[in-house]
């Protein structure tokens, strides 16, 4: 089967500068564009029954790429199984619902601390969990994402199983409010976060820490022989992932207003890791397209209401089974490239 | 450069696999440690490198204990292995698996181009593959990537662990003889762990005999080679290697 990540890499490659500019700046236009997209008459197929489309695509849509594309870091890059990423989510969630009710931050003065606070449960999380590898740490992870729900569940200050309510919308930035009647501002908003990440990951990616990770999920003793500092870069994939999980997590709660434990389950953590491998473990544009159609999906076919899971699965079987390596794989280098023969 | 180790012990959980054994390897020596499977020699080499922890015993490096230094540190003072089985990066190309080699010195560009021109001089065959994933080489050139890997870090001290292994002989008879080579021209001085005892000890200085995890034979490697119990145990009759 023909792989299009190497197809676009390749057209990519033959471009100059202004032509990337131009390319990026025209796809961030359109992107932007997606909210009117139901609106619109050729492309109203796209339109979802029950919920509306613009919301649609904040929740589930923006918000699964956003924490796919971290986990993607955690799993994809330095190959670490996370099943416990929907913890990060939580904590950046309780963090806007507790900071913004009980002490009356707002949203924009909660992001940073959210972040910060994820990133230090990834790190608490990181360092006796990095020690172990594979299935264990798999394990570890899951307990984590377990805890951190049944802490939440069991605690007065987080509301307990009902949660927290009346959780404060952002306030308006430049004229753009953010409130119910205008979803198409969120969207630009997590559209916003999903650029930024996409830059983070790709500076990374070609500088130190990339080539780390990389020998990490290769080999992690031949990287440890090279002089790599195993425990130091996995447990900065943690933290970075756990940052971006935390971001989405503060957006969420001061979108819906209403968290509640319920919404921090075990199946998140699987549903974003199927996202990441569904759309091609490890490369970011695959993530981004198999988080947006796993997201989409179940609301697009809301209207089979019952069957509507039994599809969704069907869909992930066959498309496993035709793509093992999801929808765009990361790049192939096990095979010899035109390229390299010369 | 003086590498010893003193009365070293190493379990794997419960198992002893090394039972203090001494190893001592000077400046511009090719010392290599013979032995059939499970006597501990890889074992051995991956403790020195720091993947394997010490149970007891001492490994000195110029007069200084590393066992306590983690294994990506040891790579900076000058501790460089290519580790059984190669160990590429198959999904890395040549040059980035080289390029891995010296991810914690930061040189300069003209410094990294010497040293690829120097591992290039030494295996023009990675010249030619310089684009090509690792996963793709085959087992020989496999095995001259990771040596030459493990030589991008300047080593003081190069660790081999089988570079025979899996490989066809006109390739071991070849990968030998860049052995001999790294040790004559670079200076590198070399802990060779071999199956293949018939070429490493015709290749060797000085050698080691390990069973069970404890050293049962040590003197010249020449003399080795006509020692009556190394012939009947390690070369057999003929000799041939395989």
């Amino acid at each position: 089967m023909i792989n299009i990540r190497d197809k676009g890499a390749e057209i990519w490659e033959t471009w100059n500068r202004p032509k990337r500019v131009a390319f990026v700046l025209i796809s961030i236009f359109f992107a932007g564009l997606l909210p009117f997209a139901a609106d619109w008459g050729p492309t109203s197929f796209l339109n979802t029954p029950i919920t509306s489309f613009q919301n649609v695509l904040v929740y589930p849509v923006g918000m699964f790429i956003l924490m796919a594309l971290g986990l993607n870091i955690v799993v994809g890059k330095s190959g670490l199984l996370d099943l416990g990423y929907v913890a990060f989510f939580a904590i950046g969630a309780y963090s806007q619902a507790i900071l913004s009710t009980k002490f009356g931050w707002s949203t924009w003065e909660v992001l940073p601390v959210g972040i910060v606070i994820a990133m230090f449960s990834g790190m608490l999380l990181g360092l006796p969990a990095l020690r172990l590898r594979g299935d264990y740490l798999a394990i570890i992870t899951l307990g984590f994402g377990e805890i951190v729900r049944i802490i939440a569940l069991n605690s007065k200050g987080t509301g307990g199983p009902n949660g927290v309510a009346g959780i404060p919308n952002p306030p308006a930035v430049f004229g753009f409010k953010f409130d119910l009647m205008h979803p198409e501002h969120y969207f630009w908003l997590v559209l916003g976060m999903i650029l930024l990440v996409v830059w983070m990951i790709r500076r990374f990616t070609v500088r130190r820490p990339g080539r780390a990770w990389e020998a990490i999920r290769q080999d992690e003793d031949v990287a440890a022989l090279m002089g790599v500092n195993t425990l130091v870069y996995k447990l900065w994939s943690f933290v970075i992932g756990a940052a971006v999980g935390g971001a989405a997590g503060v957006l969420y709660a001061s979108k819906v207003m209403v968290i509640s434990p319920d919404m921090f389950k075990f199946d998140v953590s699987v549903l974003i890791l199927a996202c990441v491998v569904f759309g091609g473990i490890g490369n970011i544009w695959g993530v981004i397209l198999g988080a947006g159609i796993l997201a989409y999906l179940p609301d697009r076919i809301r209207f089979i209401s019952d069957a509507r899971q039994v599809i969704f699965g069907l869909v992930l079987i066959i498309m496993m089974n035709l793509r093992p390596d999801g929808l765009l794989p990361r790049k192939k280098r096990e095979k010899i490239t035109e390229k390299s023969k010369k | 450069m003086r590498l010893e180790i003193k009365d070293l012990r190493v379990h794997y959980g419960k198992i002893e696999a090394i039972k203090g054994i001494s190893v001592v390897v000077n400046q511009g020596e090719i010392v290599t440690l013979i032995g059939a499977n499970g006597a501990g020699k890889t074992t051995t080499l991956k403790t020195i490198s720091g993947l394997r922890k010490v149970s007891s015993g001492a490994i000195l490096f110029d007069g200084q204990d590393i066992s306590k230094v983690p294994a990506h540190e040891r790579v900076d003072l000058g501790i460089s292995q290519a580790p059984e089985g190669r160990g590429i990066f198959p999904g890395m190309t040549v040059l980035e698996n080289l390029e891995m080699g010296k991810f914690n010195r930061k040189d300069r560009k003209s410094e990294m181009k010497e040293d690829l021109d120097r591992i290039y001089t030494l295996f023009p065959r990675l010249k030619e593959r310089t684009a090509q994933a690792g996963g793709t080489l085959s087992g020989g050139e496999q095995q001259m990537l990771a040596i030459g890997r493990a030589l991008m870090a300047r080593p003081k001290v190069l660790l081999l662990d089988e570079p025979s292994m899996g490989l066809a002989p006109m390739m071991i008879a070849n990968i030998f003889k860049i052995i001999t080579t790294i040790n004559t021209e670079l200076g590198t001085t070399i802990l060779l762990v071999e199956q293949n005892a018939q070429q490493a000890l015709q290749r060797a200085h000085r050698a080691y005999v390990l069973e069970t995890g404890k050293v049962v034979k040590e003197a010249k490697a020449s003399d080795l080679l006509n020692d009556p119990d190394v012939r009947a145990a390690y070369l057999g009759t003929g000799a041939a290697a395989h």
